[in-house]
């Protein structure tokens, strides 16, 4: 038995490198790992369960883009894309292994849209060291575009936290340029990195204008004392840069518990209309409030001829659990958009580092699911592939435009 | 000779554990190998977890805390000061240590219930608490941790044994299972002495105990110690094996996950945390990844555990266990051996026909 066992592990070992190299290699077409003559393989991971369990959504609408192109196109360049989901819970400790488990076992060829800023952090330095393509992560951290050099297997697709609050910066001293600000932001990367962009967009104003600044914890259960905080110091503009739930009771709490009616400035991670539905329902008056958006919101009826938005609703009706007004779902089949673009542009040459090669530098799209006139852009030297947007104003049952769009592009060094 | 024939049968459930452990690697892949990493490091924090619960008493929601506690001692120590990462592993597991027993003097103080809401408060303050000194924890972005290369020794014998290179991953494994074995051990023998009797009758009845002359303030304060001290080591692989912490990696669900461990695999016993740590790392798992991919089951059941994620398996399973299996797997697995016995042996033979006395069940 002690002299088998060696032979045994060795059978077993053979046979195990066998299965890892059965990737089907055609001679005519260069191709990598997760790729056969007819498919192709891409993971994510998701929350699709726990506290940002709002945002697993965007992962199926991504899927429903996925099974669109695979029905009505057949696939891409003939190969149909299969899209493995899996759910970390949000949780950093959950997306390390399940990573591991898509790409040691599963085998996939990209990692795409895995959600959120911790989460991903975790993973990156083991998808570069594996060359494993991290594509579009969906977190609008700086630290994607900003660090690329350093990650060159990891790239992000939204717009950047910093330059969206640069954007804020601009409206406030174009129209309120004697306001008195006051910020409440989530104590992490992602309230830290708005509050960056505002106070580097505002300049020399910056220590004048802004009176106070309250951070809360993630886990904090409401964010009222902080408020109190604010409307005490007298300012009369506030910005909240915030995640959902906190925005939220935020708004209602202004309104109903403080009385009060200061300019709001709302950052986009929480404006989708059905959150605005929920503020108004508890209670907020919702007066003066200003976002931005790069995204069409399907609630507005402005889209409703559009040949975008009428894409998007066929899309997503291969999806029966996604809400068909949520922005989250336009946001993931948009996002699929791109990745499919990007694999089109691949042709035939379709390995690992040819995907990344265009994604990051060769990048020139119009995505029919963003607003007119943004382009999805990334060079050699520029790696924030959307950097345009456009400020948004509230009004009573929806968003409206204000203005044209706006280009932040290199201003984030 | 005769004492291996005579031996009784835990015993060689002990070395086949073992071998099974020690070969696993050779036959699975590198990735299933780190899973199992993450589930043996589960079980050293649940044996920290069933010392204290099991065979103290006493109730602890914040295990994840200590966790915490020991792997930032390691990622910093290893990451700042450019340590040798095996070298931080027991630094982390002796500073937890005396953090968990300076948290038992005012723990001695609460009731049963209060200290669980007291440790929970922990577990709940951590990931903010870990925020704070951005500078030395990452603050939100964390640390990485290098995994270590396995050293030419460990490469060579399980080429030999595989003829495949030892990646990183298997290379963790192996410390982790040596780590996991030498701290089960020193539990085992922890419980069958001085310190264990005296912390059972703690459990049993505080005021006989110290009538009796037991130290019960001492005894209580050290089994908070010694808990704290596998959560520590624990910790401190779990930043190695995963290769990245921030505060996220340790939520309060993570104590909530080491506590249905320790009571789904059975307090009180030595291979209970070891199936429970089985049970509760793999679990989630199974409930995200499988249950969806059953067509038989019907569309309700499986939205809802897509949508509930894990939790539901675990109050489904506890349910169950707490209905069929107070005692735990271990004691489920203990009455079934009791049983097969008698009939093997029939009834009529009470002498034979029960297990041998065992010094833990006391």
């Amino acid at each position: 038995m002690g002299r088998k066992a060696p032979g045994f592990a060795a059978v077993a070992a053979f046979l195990l490198s066998v299965g890892a190299c059965g990737g089907g290699i055609t001679p005519t077409t260069q191709t990598d790992v997760g790729i056969t003559s007819n498919s192709i393989l891409l993971g994510t991971t998701n929350a699709l369960s726990g506290a940002a369990a709002a945002y697993g959504t965007i992962a199926n609408a991504e899927n429903a883009y996925f099974t669109h192109v695979n029905n009505n196109q057949g696939g891409v360049n003939g190969r149909k894309i299969t899209f493995k989901i899996l759910d970390d819970g949000y949780n950093p400790a959950q997306t390390v292994p399940l990573t591991k488990q898509l790409v040691e076992q599963d085998q996939v060829f990209a990692m795409f849209s895995g959600l959120g800023t911790q989460t991903q952090t975790s993973v990156r330095e083991y998808l570069n060291s594996k060359k494993v393509p991290q594509l579009f992560v969906a977190t609008g951290a700086t630290t994607w575009g900003k660090d690329f050099n350093s990650n060159q297997w990891t790239l992000s697709w939204q717009p950047p936290y910093q330059g969206e609050a640069r954007i804020y910066a601009k409206d406030v001293l174009a129209n309120h340029p004697n306001a008195s600000i006051g910020v409440l932001y989530q104590n992490d990367d992602y309230g830290q990195d708005y509050l960056k962009g505002l106070t580097d967009g505002l300049g020399d104003k910056a220590s004048t204008m802004i009176k106070d600044k309250e951070s809360y914890d993630v886990t904090a259960a409401n964010p009222f004392a902080q408020l109190t905080k604010l409307k005490g110091a007298g300012v009369d503009t506030v910005f909240l840069f915030s995640t959902p739930k906190p925005t939220i009771q935020s708004l209602a709490y202004i309104t109903a518990g403080l009385h009060w009616e200061p300019t709001i400035y709302l950052n986009s991670v929480s404006n989708p209309q059905v959150y605005m539905g929920l503020a108004a329902k508890s209670g907020a008056a919702l007066k003066n409030v200003t976002s931005v958006g790069y995204i069409k919101d399907p609630t507005d009826p402005q889209w409703a001829g559009d040949e975008g938005m009428k894409l998007y609703k066929q899309v997503i009706a291969n999806c029966s659990t996604c809400n068909v007004n949520d922005g989250f779902n336009i946001y993931g089949v948009a996002v699929a958009y791109t990745m499919v673009d990007v694999i089109k542009q691949a042709g035939s040459n379709l390995t690992r580092a040819n995907i990344m090669k265009i994604a990051s530098s060769q990048l020139n799209e119009s995505n029919p699911f963003l607003l007119p006139g943004i382009k999805v852009t990334t060079t050699s030297s520029d790696h924030f592939p959307i950097m345009q947007e456009q400020v948004i104003t509230w009004a009573g049952t929806g968003w409206k435009l204000q203005g044209s769009l706006i280009d932040e592009r290199g201003t984030i060094k | 000779m005769n004492r291996i024939r005579t031996a009784p049968p835990r015993y060689w459930l002990v070395a086949l554990t073992l071998v099974f452990f020690l070969g696993f690697p050779t036959v699975i892949s590198s990735f299933l190998a780190s899973e199992w990493t993450q589930a043996l490091i589960l079980a050293i924090a649940i044996m920290g977890l069933n010392i204290l619960v099991g065979y103290s008493g006493q109730l602890s929601l914040g295990h994840g805390a200590f966790m915490a506690l020991g792997a930032y001692v390691s990622a910093i120590l290893a990451h700042r000061y450019k340590m040798d990462y095996l070298v931080t592993v027991p630094i982390a597991a002796v500073f937890t240590g005396g953090v968990g027993f300076l948290f038992g003097i005012p723990a001695l103080r609460l009731s049963p219930l209060y200290l669980a809401l007291a440790t929970f408060a922990l577990a709940v303050v951590t990931p903010s608490l870990i925020k704070r000194p951005a500078g030395l924890t990452g603050g939100v972005q964390g640390i990485l941790v290098l995994q270590p290369d396995p050293p030419d020794f460990a490469r060579e014998a399980f080429a030999f044994v595989t003829g495949t290179a030892m990646t990183s991953d298997q290379w963790i494994y192996y410390i982790t299972l040596l780590l996991a074995v030498v701290l089960f051990w020193l539990a085992w023998n922890l419980v069958r002495h001085r310190p264990g009797r005296a912390m059972r009758a703690i459990r049993d009845g505080e005021v006989a105990a110290a009538a009796s002359g037991v130290n019960v303030a001492g005894y209580k304060t050290l089994a908070f110690g010694i808990s704290a001290f596998y959560g520590g080591t624990a910790g401190s692989l779990f930043a190695l094996s995963t290769g990245f912490i921030s505060p996220d990696t340790f939520p309060v669900s993570l104590s909530i996950q080491l506590l249905v461990g320790a009571v789904v695999g059975g307090l009180a016993s030595i291979p209970g945390p070891l199936l429970g740590a089985i049970f509760a790392f793999f679990l989630p798992i199974g409930s995200n990844q499988w249950v969806p991919s059953q067509t038989w089951l019907p569309d309700q059941i499986t939205s809802t555990v897509k949508n509930a994620g894990p939790a539901v398996s675990y109050g489904v399973v506890l349910i169950l266990i707490m209905m069929f299996a107070p005692n735990g797997i271990v004691g489920l697995l203990r009455s079934g051996y009791v049983i097969l016995n008698r009939r093997l042996r029939g009834a009529s033979d009470p002498k034979t026909g029960q297990m041998p006395p065992d010094p833990q069940t006391v």
